[in-house]
């Protein structure tokens, strides 16, 4: 087992709709180590896209700590919380969410574009993640014009061209067939296989059992963290458990 | 982000939405085409109001003896009332000022102009070669005054066109004797027909040699010094030369009053030069109009994008960047729509030359850049909002929108 790669202690989420206030997530302690396989279940509003979010730094906690790589990311500012999205944090959505009007091509050099990083550097590097997902042949084809399971690939191409240490996945097989999810579900685990820290939101109990530690949710509380393989969750991390 | 990448990612999205960017462009167009337009039309009134006066002399100095403004005390003036008269010697002066293009003395008077028995009585004019340039007159038959020395003229004289019907009719007038005052002179030319211009009717006058129109009228002034400038520019230093020059011969006494025909025009193309600018302001009302379609159109934009900026977001793009993008994209529009507002202006203004040729409808440089400069002003500072809006959107809502 690695170092931590997250640690979250005492997280709380508020969110006020109204009147009401929804607790999304309540006193979350949390440790994952680098190189782990999680997958978070929970019914809806549960708090696990809440989770992943927070994780993927695209939100902010109301109060509690969040160090990635052990540097406290919660008091960062926005411009410096993209730019550790931008070297670190990959995510694959439900929805794919690629531009419509970039190439598959394109749409994978896009974070390499936002980053700044030369144009020779990039062609280099989208030509060899075009190899590695089987997509030469769809390079110049617009998102419109792939099947589903190459749109994933796309954006799992995507999530991953800049290296990044970890990655999210909100329900990356939702919107695809049983064939279809499991190929890109053994695409997410052979990423994990190099070491990525891969971290999967599903409300599929098959797919969740997939994971060598499971997280269930319930209510924004972290109602179970049970590991299916003999390591003990969080060891790494030092925390009582 | 590298600059290229930006504007290659404008331009992507740009073209993603292409009824919303060539309507946009189009707005933007014609804003920039209507103020080039309506300049060009303006600023073409204005120079053909000054070309009509040209075609008198618009760089026309005139000097004239005598003072018209009252100046300071002056001991001459104690001594002697009458001011110096012009003098042929004056005139040949003036042609030492580095501003000044030509000179022709005019002496004037009444005389009798006779032949084979008709006999009527005309004004006599008495100048040099010059005259003809400097008032800019047109020659129907023969020459004009031969030049040569100011002081020793021949006997030769130039008539305007109805005095040439009266005496001769049908007859060939060129060529002939006729008796001018007490002396005989040959006509050597025939003065186009030009009507009642400013001043003096050409149509009606006798043009002979000064120094005869002098020995006729037994006086040795002049009536008239008409000085050309080297050009409108060089009009008000010909006015200071010319004025100096008169005054250190005129042992010091300011005692002619120069005038030019310049203050005339000079007035028009102020009042007309006015309206230009009035006409280019109208004009921007339909550029502040496009800017605030670009502002509409960028918004709407930003809210169909917001998964996309949601998604730029979380692959790592900062405000800033997300900014830019939307800023690019509203400048590269609103260029795009200013050049080819520029085109189009031009176009018509081309247009409009060819139809009207003698209507210089051309549109001054300072609008057409004034017209481009606030096009893409509009359209970045219209830009602002939305790109603002757009870098602060929230990454979690802007995802779940699809």
């Amino acid at each position: 087992m690695g170092a931590p790669l997250i640690e979250l202690s005492a997280i709380e989420r508020v969110f006020h709709l109204g009147d009401s206030r929804v607790h999304a997530l309540q006193s979350i302690d949390l440790c994952i180590t680098a190189g782990e396989y999680v997958s978070v279940m929970g019914p809806s509003g549960s708090g696990k896209s809440t989770l992943l979010n927070l994780l993927g730094l695209l939100d902010r906690p109301d109060s509690g700590s969040y160090r990635l790589a052990g540097r406290d990311v919660t008091t960062l500012s926005a411009d410096e919380q993209a730019r550790v999205r931008s070297e670190r944090i990959g995510f694959v959505f439900q929805s794919f969410h690629l531009v419509p009007r970039l190439t598959a091509a394109e749409n994978i050099a896009l974070p390499m574009v936002l980053a700044g990083i030369p144009p020779a550097q990039r062609g280099e590097r989208v030509r060899q993640a075009l190899r590695d997902y089987g997509l030469e042949n769809r390079a110049d084809h617009r998102p419109d014009q792939l099947s589903g399971g190459q749109r994933q690939r796309v954006a799992i191409a995507r999530a991953t061209i800049m290296q990044p240490a970890l990655v999210l996945a909100d329900e990356p097989t939702g919107n695809l067939d049983r064939t279809t999810g499991e190929e890109v579900m053994r695409l997410l685990e052979a990423l994990n296989g190099t070491g990525v820290t891969l971290i999967v939101v599903t409300h599929d109990g098959a797919l969740g059992a997939r994971a060598r530690r499971q997280l269930l949710m319930a209510d924004g509380k972290l109602q179970h963290d049970r590991a299916g393989s003999a390591d003990r969750p969080g060891e790494a991390c030092g925390l009582p458990t | 982000m590298r600059t290229a990448d930006l504007i290659r990612f404008a331009r992507d999205a740009a073209n993603g939405s292409p009824l919303r960017t060539s309507l946009l462009i189009l707005a933007m167009a014609i804003g920039v085409a209507a103020v080039v337009v309506l300049t060009a039309l303006a600023d073409g009134a204005r120079r053909y109001v000054l070309n009509q006066f040209s075609a008198i002399g618009s760089n026309l100095v005139i000097v004239l003896p005598g003072r018209s403004q009252t100046g300071g005390f002056n001991p001459g003036n104690a001594i002697t009332s009458t001011p110096r008269d012009l003098t042929i010697d004056d005139a040949q002066a003036l042609l030492r000022a580095s501003a000044v293009h030509r000179v022709a003395p005019l002496a004037v008077g009444t005389s009798e102009i006779s032949v084979g028995g008709r006999l009527r009585e005309v004004m006599v004019a008495g100048t040099t070669a010059e005259f003809i340039a400097v008032r800019r007159l047109t020659l129907a038959q023969g020459r004009f005054l031969s030049s040569g020395d100011w002081r020793r003229g021949a006997s030769e004289a130039v008539i305007g066109a109805r005095i040439r019907d009266e005496l001769f009719g049908r007859e060939e007038a060129l060529g002939q004797l006729v008796r001018v005052g007490d002396r005989r002179v040959r006509i050597v030319g025939i003065l186009a027909a030009t009507g009642q211009g400013l001043g003096m009717n050409t149509d009606e006058l006798v043009i002979v040699p000064v120094a005869l129109a002098q020995a006729m009228f037994n006086s040795n002034t002049l009536f008239r010094i008409l000085v050309e400038a080297n050009g409108r520019e060089a009009i008000a230093p010909a006015k200071a030369q010319v004025s100096e020059i008169i005054r250190l011969r005129h042992e010091g006494e300011q005692d002619v009053t120069v005038i030019t025909q310049d203050a005339v025009l000079a007035t028009f193309d102020r009042i007309l030069g006015t309206l230009t600018v009035a006409v280019a302001g109208i004009a921007a009302i339909s550029l502040a109009v496009a800017g605030i379609l670009v502002m509409n159109v960028m918004l709407v934009s930003v809210t169909q994008r917001t998964a996309e900026i949601g998604l730029l977001k979380a692959l790592g793009a900062t405000r800033k960047t997300i900014r830019n993008v939307f800023l690019t994209e509203a400048a590269m529009l609103s260029l795009a729509g200013a050049l080819l507002g520029f085109a189009l202006g031009h176009a018509a203004a081309a247009l409009i030359r060819q139809l009207v040729p003698a209507f210089p409808a051309l549109p001054p440089d300072w609008a057409v850049l004034a017209g481009v400069a606030t096009a893409l002003a509009t359209g970045l500072a219209f830009g602002v909002l939305p790109a603002r809006r757009a870098a602060l959107l929230d990454p979690v809502q802007s995802l779940a929108r699809r």
